[in-house]
């Protein structure tokens, strides 16, 4: 081959090594890092048609409505619990740290965190929108037929619907 | 009254828009001299009645017109003056008026600074930027319209100005940023035209250079600003957070990066073509795409304005049209365009091709990690989130190639550079930026292999790097002081910008490693060690502010027992919109900020407080700055504004 081409040659195949060698470490980055999102009845009951449910120590968001009179606070410390609800059953969600400005009760939020069991997740971050009437997409998809009521109307859907599921331990 | 003027004057310039496409996009093809002629009266027209309504819409928010329902959804009469002002470009409506209104500013400019240009050349570029307006200004005017009307039934008081935008940093971020997205539009114009005309070289690429760079500007000030906002307003202290909206302005940014590096080559060696035509089209439309993913509603974050799939429609619609009309336009035409010169595989041609290739690959990973959430859900897999983990991991393989070409770039000459001569002062510079990295981390007393290490070692290898390669030119010139003067514009901003890059890498990974962030429970006269600063909560009260209430906190900061500061933190309750926003307190210096904010209140008398010590974090923002100055010193290159180009003609075949 002449020297020209032979150099053409080789950076060619040098930029489709360095691109899938790039291509590969993205995808692998991308898989590493995607967190599905939950609501608390998905979480329990299990997601879509195959009803997989996720594994303790699984990073995953959750969001729902928070329960009334769920949110339990440790006098010493910054830690904290809470209920989530949607539909069905509850999930708690434990946190330490400072709850975003809109945190509260019957207000919807979305938490990312980690999976301890079945019904508890232990987040590294709470998240609301700086919105009053707030409600995650998904939560409102999941909520599709039940009324949302805007916490201003002082009555939350989450407390109707969630009469039936277990009672708030307090755990932090 | 005031308000169907500023609609009447939206419609004339949509007339305008309408006729500025038609006219001399005909006229260059019939040769008819006098329709090319009337584009440079029609772009300025357009641009006066822009600006007409953009006044009156500025008039109805100091008027408080409350029959506007732009106005009355993010106004109200509390609100202070300027606020009411910068009020009018805080929701979807406005903002589209202020894009449409710097969409016809640029295109004005371009008018009146193409007198060097063929007229056929000028022609062509004035009605694609035609064609440009016509989509947007019909959006604001029949999509979006910003002076809307709820007669009869209107409210007496406004719903007020979203708390989060009544900052200082509002009345920049917005213009700004926007300034750069719509300045892509002159260099996608240039590359279109160019494209009809089939004429590449180094003029075309000394035209576009300057516009190029201008758009670039403001587009990495706009972005530096919105970092700068969200670290004093979203109250927590983070300055990027890999937000869909944060990296739809990314994503222009990185390809118009890699534009104006192609533009070099283009224009020194007349090499490139094809490659800087196509980033030309690629950062006008991920300017779209951008728009489209804040204005549409797919995407859900801060920023994202009210969800209206219809626009959404529009705007998608648009920008297919925009990319698929100008791809076509380049597979056509670009198969003619040859590049005579030859250069080695160690040579400055090379490194600038790697700087693509590094640039474009973060753009790709960027866009994935933007639009693969939403690709995942549409296609029914669920929703998903992408962590910041991804873009970071993905930022930090990237980043040390970049940076370890980016100190070799200015050195190595174009067409073929021979290995000997760089090793001695490489060596040099090697060494040098060892001990400056090591020095600086024994002072902070923590040698360790860490991000910081990498980050400063990048840092001092582009920063010492690119002082000591503008010193060698300076010299070349025979004597110090002829050498300063004798040195292009153009050289200066490069070096500025340079060195701008290696700022913001140490910035981000001072800011990375060392950051100490810890939430407490404080209750008045509590103490709090936050890496070696002693935060003492001095007292809480309520607020009374004009339009909000709320708490404040005061804080004495000490070290080592010696007075430092004093912090004033704040939560404020916004009463009509009846939002709370956190203030918080940042005492800043160069070496690090302290930066307080207060939390909810906990039961005992006692407030959740995060302290936060952040070593060199103005560091990034100073190296977006001194990025943003190298690229107006670059502009005021006098080679950009020399009256006649030597090698043009007035008409030129249309092959």
């Amino acid at each position: 081959m002449q020297p020209r081409r032979q150099k053409r040659l080789f950076a060619v195949l040098l930029v489709i090594g360095l691109l899938t060698g790039a291509v590969a470490a993205m995808l692998y980055a991308l898989q590493q890092n995607i967190d599905l999102f939950y609501t608390p009845s998905q979480l329990v009951d299990g997601l879509g048609k195959d009803k997989v449910k996720p594994q303790p120590g699984q990073r995953l968001r959750i969001g729902g409505m928070v329960v009334k009179g769920s949110v339990k606070r440790d006098p010493d410390s910054l830690k904290v619990s809470f209920d989530l609800v949607d539909t069905g059953p509850l999930v708690t969600v434990i946190y330490e740290g400072i709850l975003p400005d809109l945190f509260r009760e019957g207000q919807g939020i979305v938490a990312q965190g980690v999976m301890l069991d079945a019904t508890t997740i232990a987040a590294t971050e709470v998240l609301a929108k700086h919105d009053e009437e707030y409600m995650p997409p998904e939560v409102a998809e999941a909520l599709k037929g039940i009324r949302h009521v805007p916490p201003s109307q002082q009555q939350s859907s989450a407390q109707q619907s969630g009469t039936e599921a277990k009672p708030a331990e307090g755990r932090y | 009254m005031v308000v169907e003027a500023g609609q009447l004057a939206l419609t004339f310039a949509f007339a305008l828009s309408v006729l500025l496409a038609i006219v001399p996009l005909y006229g260059s093809f019939v040769a008819n001299q006098r329709m090319l002629l009337l584009a440079k009266p029609l772009a300025l027209g357009q641009f006066v009645f822009c600006l007409l309504a953009m006044l009156a819409l500025i008039y109805a928010f100091r008027t408080s017109d409350f029959t506007v329902i732009n106005v009355a959804q993010n106004s109200s009469s509390t609100l202070p003056w300027y606020y009411q002002i910068t009020a009018s470009f805080g929701s979807h409506e406005g903002s589209m008026l202020l894009w449409v209104l710097m969409l016809a500013g640029w295109t004005a400019l371009v008018a009146q600074f193409s007198k060097a240009l063929p007229l056929l050349l000028q022609g062509r570029i004035l009605a694609i930027l035609g064609i440009i307006c016509v989509g947007f200004i019909a959006f604001s005017l029949f999509m979006s319209n910003p002076f809307a009307r709820s007669l009869p039934f209107y409210p007496v008081e406004g719903r007020d100005l979203n708390p989060l935008l009544q900052d200082f940093g509002m009345i920049l971020h917005p213009p700004t940023l926007y300034m750069g997205y719509v300045g892509f539009a002159v260099a996608f114009a240039f590359a279109i035209a160019a494209l009809m005309s089939g004429r590449f070289d180094s003029v075309w690429a000394r035209w576009v250079r300057p516009w190029a760079l201008a758009a670039w500007l403001f587009l990495t000030l706009g972005i530096m600003l919105g970092s700068w906002w969200a670290y004093n307003e979203l109250g927590w202290g983070g300055w990027w957070f890999w937000d869909p909206v944060e990296n739809a302005s990314f994503m222009p940014w990185l390809a118009g990066t890699a534009l104006i590096h192609s533009l070099a080559v283009t224009e020194k060696r007349g090499t490139f073509k094809s490659w800087t035509v196509l980033l030309a089209l690629a950062a006008f439309a991920l300017s779209l795409v951008g728009a489209f993913l804040v204005r549409s509603g797919v995407l859900v974050s801060v920023h994202s304005f009210a969800t209206d799939p219809g626009r959404g429609m529009y705007l998608l619609v648009f920008l297919l049209l925009v990319v698929g009309g100008s791809l076509l336009l380049y597979a056509r035409r670009m198969n003619s365009v040859r590049s005579q010169a030859r250069y080695q595989l160690f040579s400055r041609e090379m490194l600038l091709w790697g700087n693509n290739i590094f640039l474009l690959t973060a753009c790709l990973i960027v866009f994935l990690g933007t639009l693969f959430p939403l690709f995942h859900k549409e296609l029914g897999l669920g929703s998903i989130s992408i962590g910041e983990p991804f873009f970071n991991q993905m930022f930090y393989y990237l980043t040390i190639p970049f940076a370890l070409m980016l100190g070799l770039g200015p050195w190595v000459r174009w067409k073929q550079q021979q290995v000997a001569p760089l090793i001695k002062p490489f060596s040099l510079l090697v060494l040098a930026a060892l001990t400056l990295a090591l020095g600086v981390m024994a002072t902070m007393q923590s040698v360790q292999a860490n991000l910081a290490l990498i980050g400063l070692l990048l840092g001092a290898w582009v920063g010492i790097s690119a002082l000591a390669e503008v010193a060698l030119r300076i010299r070349q010139f025979g004597s110090v002081s002829k050498g300063i003067t004798k040195l292009n514009a153009s050289h200066y901003g490069m070096t500025l910008a340079h060195i701008g890059f290696a700022v913001l890498v140490v910035g981000v990974a001072m800011t990375k490693t060392y950051t100490t962030e810890r939430d407490v429970r404080m209750q008045e006269g509590d103490t709090a060690n936050v890496a070696g600063y002693d935060f003492t909560l001095t007292d809480v009260y309520e607020l009374d502010g004009a339009n909000f209430g709320g708490q404040a906190a005061e804080l004495d900061v000490r070290k080592d027992g010696q007075y430092v500061t004093h912090l004033h933190a704040e939560k404020r309750f916004y009463r009509i919109q009846r939002t709370i926003m956190t203030e918080s307190a940042v005492h800043a210096r160069l070496s690090r900020d302290l930066y307080v904010s207060l939390g909810e209140e906990l039961p005992g008398d006692a407030w959740a407080m995060r302290i936060q010590v952040k070593p060199f974090v103005r560091w990034i923002w100073l190296g977006g700055l001194l990025m943003s100055f190298g690229a107006l010193l670059a502009l005021a290159d006098k080679r950009y504004r020399r009256k006649v180009m030597p090698t043009l003609q007035t008409g030129e075949a249309d092959a």
